[in-house]
């Protein structure tokens, strides 16, 4: 194959499920969407943080509270790992944070919602990483080499924290009628929300024709919505609680379940900016970004100060030889 | 009621002491979870409330083993790990005043991260030597990762005091506003009692400012230390080990308590 068709052999690849590394040519947009989506999930997991972290210091018991700050820091870590996939493609981390703070990047609109009960910390690890969880399933096969690899090792952690995340929910829905009543709301709350994850419907979607093309996205969004919906429907009986959606009712026709619509004008809403915590979540970033910015001064100055004690001492070496 | 025995009632207390310490200390480390300086520094800091957390367990798990046998409870009254932790008050607890302050910045918390891991591995050291068994046993478990704490704070405490101007003038200050609240580690309480714990307290305050200096020489900062020695001009707070704390304290409870104290007796 000449060499001078570089996006034939780059196509040929990816049709062969031949991963493509940081080294190997790509078209300048394949580069461009990795940089988009592995920094928006980057982000995602790092003001993910947020809305769980809310509840650190309130978590009801000592073993719930140790369970919390484990799973907030697996997000920190999920966080390294996709800027470092995403550094691969020639950005550094401090412009995708710019990015992140001047609002040019995004990330999950779920974290504009607020997390208000104890049982949100449930509702979030089954629906929200249960939503991410059938993303990410589908994403560790995407084409792009570090991406893949990072989810996998990704997957792994989130698959855990739905569990647990599941498993507050039952110990609240067997617990006392008030606790009860706070399981059911917050399912109420994260349900539409955790369906918007999936972003918009497939005939509204600008980036799905390339992404399924190149192999980054190997499901569309509805796809993986109803698979999504298939199966909470199932194990929200698990619980004796219920979907906040009338219309939701299997079709056994189609072996799936029917429901809803969703409230497209809120998703839009949330997407630009304007959720319950948009302002919130990004002001705590840029916060904790600035209120920082003494502490990283001062390591690159310290690290310069040994740099130039090394070399001084090393040449005080060579002249005493 | 079967009578109590003075050396379980002070190791009891004692355990509890531990136990407050960590806790305290992890509640206020985990407040920086999310709002680091720098992503692998947030990872770091979280990691030390989770290990300070898993300490504070082993330490009330015992404790309410202790307080279970040498008490008739009745069932399903018993003490246990969440009882101890969520449901005693501001005078109850015993945790040390210095990690009950407000995290404050980041030299405020690496430095009071470096004096509590300096002395705890000090403390662990001797109660690994302790005749009880199970308290040697948690102790000699926490060593490792207290090892960890020192060389992380440590370095942090160098870089920050050899840094910048404003990273070195953060750590003096914190130098200043923490160093009141060092004298308590080293004053016995009441149930301090060497004989059960195996700890000559005393023993521990020369390596302790040793560490201290060595750490703070080399950060190019002042040490209260240096000098004329130990504590002379300045005066030392106490009162956390007996239950009489800062103001913050009842804040750092109602945040952590809030939920077992709203839903009484429910299972979470």
């Amino acid at each position: 194959m000449p060499t001078q068709y570089p996006d034939i052999l780059f196509q040929q690849k990816i049709n062969k499920e031949i991963k493509i590394e940081p080294k190997d040519w790509m078209p300048e947009a394949y580069r461009k969407t990795n940089i988009r989506q592995i920094s928006q999930h980057a982000h995602s997991e790092i003001v993910g943080m947020l809305p769980e972290g809310n509840w650190i210091s309130r978590a009801p018991t000592l073993k719930r509270k140790a369970i919390l700050i484990a799973k907030v820091q697996d997000e920190a870590g999920h966080g390294l790992y996709l800027y470092s996939a995403a550094e691969t493609l020639g950005i550094t981390r401090d412009e995708m944070i710019d990015d992140l703070h001047c609002g040019k990047a995004k990330y999950s609109s779920i974290f504009n919602y607020p997390s208000l009960t104890w049982a949100d910390m449930g509702a979030i690890g089954w629906l929200v990483d249960g939503a991410a969880i059938l993303n990410q399933v589908a994403l560790c096969r995407t084409s792009y080499g570090p991406y893949a690899r990072a989810l996998v090792r990704i997957c792994k952690e989130e698959s855990f924290h739905q569990r647990q995340g599941f498993e507050t929910l039952l110990v609240l829905s067997q617990g006392t009628v008030d606790q009860k009543a706070m399981c059911q709301d917050a399912i109420n709350r994260w349900w539409w929300p955790s369906l918007m994850m999936f972003g918009p419907k497939d005939s509204e979607s600008t980036n799905n024709d390339m992404g399924i093309k190149w192999k980054i996205k190997r499901k569309t969004n509805d796809e993986l919505r109803q698979n999504f919906v298939d199966m909470a429907a199932e194990q929200v009986k698990v619980l004796g609680m219920s979907l906040p959606d009338p219309a939701l009712q299997w079709n056994e026709a189609n072996k799936k379940y029917d429901f809803g619509e969703l409230n497209w004008d809120e998703f839009w809403k949330v997407v630009k900016g304007n959720g319950p915590c948009n302002k919130q979540r990004l002001a705590a970033r840029v916060k904790a970004h600035e209120d920082g910015a003494w502490v990283r001064e001062a390591a690159v100055a310290y690290q310069r100060k040994r740099k130039a004690a090394v070399r001084s001492s090393f040449g005080e070496a060579k002249e005493a030889v | 009621m079967k009578t109590v025995n003075l050396s379980t009632y002070q190791l009891t207390n004692y355990l509890l002491y531990l136990a407050d310490t960590n806790l305290v200390l992890s509640q206020r480390n985990a407040e920086w979870c999310g709002h680091g300086p720098i992503l692998e520094q947030d990872i770091a800091i979280t990691n030390i409330s989770l290990d300070l957390l898993g300490q504070a367990r082993n330490f009330y798990q015992y404790a309410a083993v202790l307080i279970n046998q040498s008490t008739n409870q009745r069932a399903g009254s018993e003490a246990t790990e969440d009882s101890l932790a969520y449901l005693r008050t501001e005078r109850e607890f015993k945790n040390l005043l210095i990690t009950e302050l407000p995290r404050g910045d980041w030299a405020q918390t690496i430095l009071r991260q470096f004096f509590c891991s300096v002395y705890l591995y000090l403390l662990y050291e001797q109660l690994q030597k302790s005749k009880d068994d199970q308290l040697a046993a948690i102790a000699g478990k926490s060593i490792k990762e207290l090892t960890y704490h020192i060389k992380w704070s440590g370095e942090w405490v160098i870089r920050l005091g050899d840094g910048t101007d404003e990273s070195r003038q953060r750590m003096l200050k914190a130098i200043e506003n923490l160093w009141p609240y060092t004298g308590e580690f080293f004053i016995p309480a009441e149930f301090e009692n060497e004989a059960v714990t195996g700890v000559d307290l005393s023993s521990l305050k020369q390596p302790w400012l040793q560490k201290i200096n060595t750490v703070l020489e080399e950060a190019v900062v002042w040490s209260p230390a240096f000098g004329d020695g130990w504590g002379e001009a300045v005066f030392m707070q106490t009162g956390g080990k007996q239950g009489i704390h800062t103001e913050h304290m009842g804040f750092i409870l109602a945040e952590m308590q809030y939920l077992q104290r709203t839903y009484p007796g429910a299972e979470w």
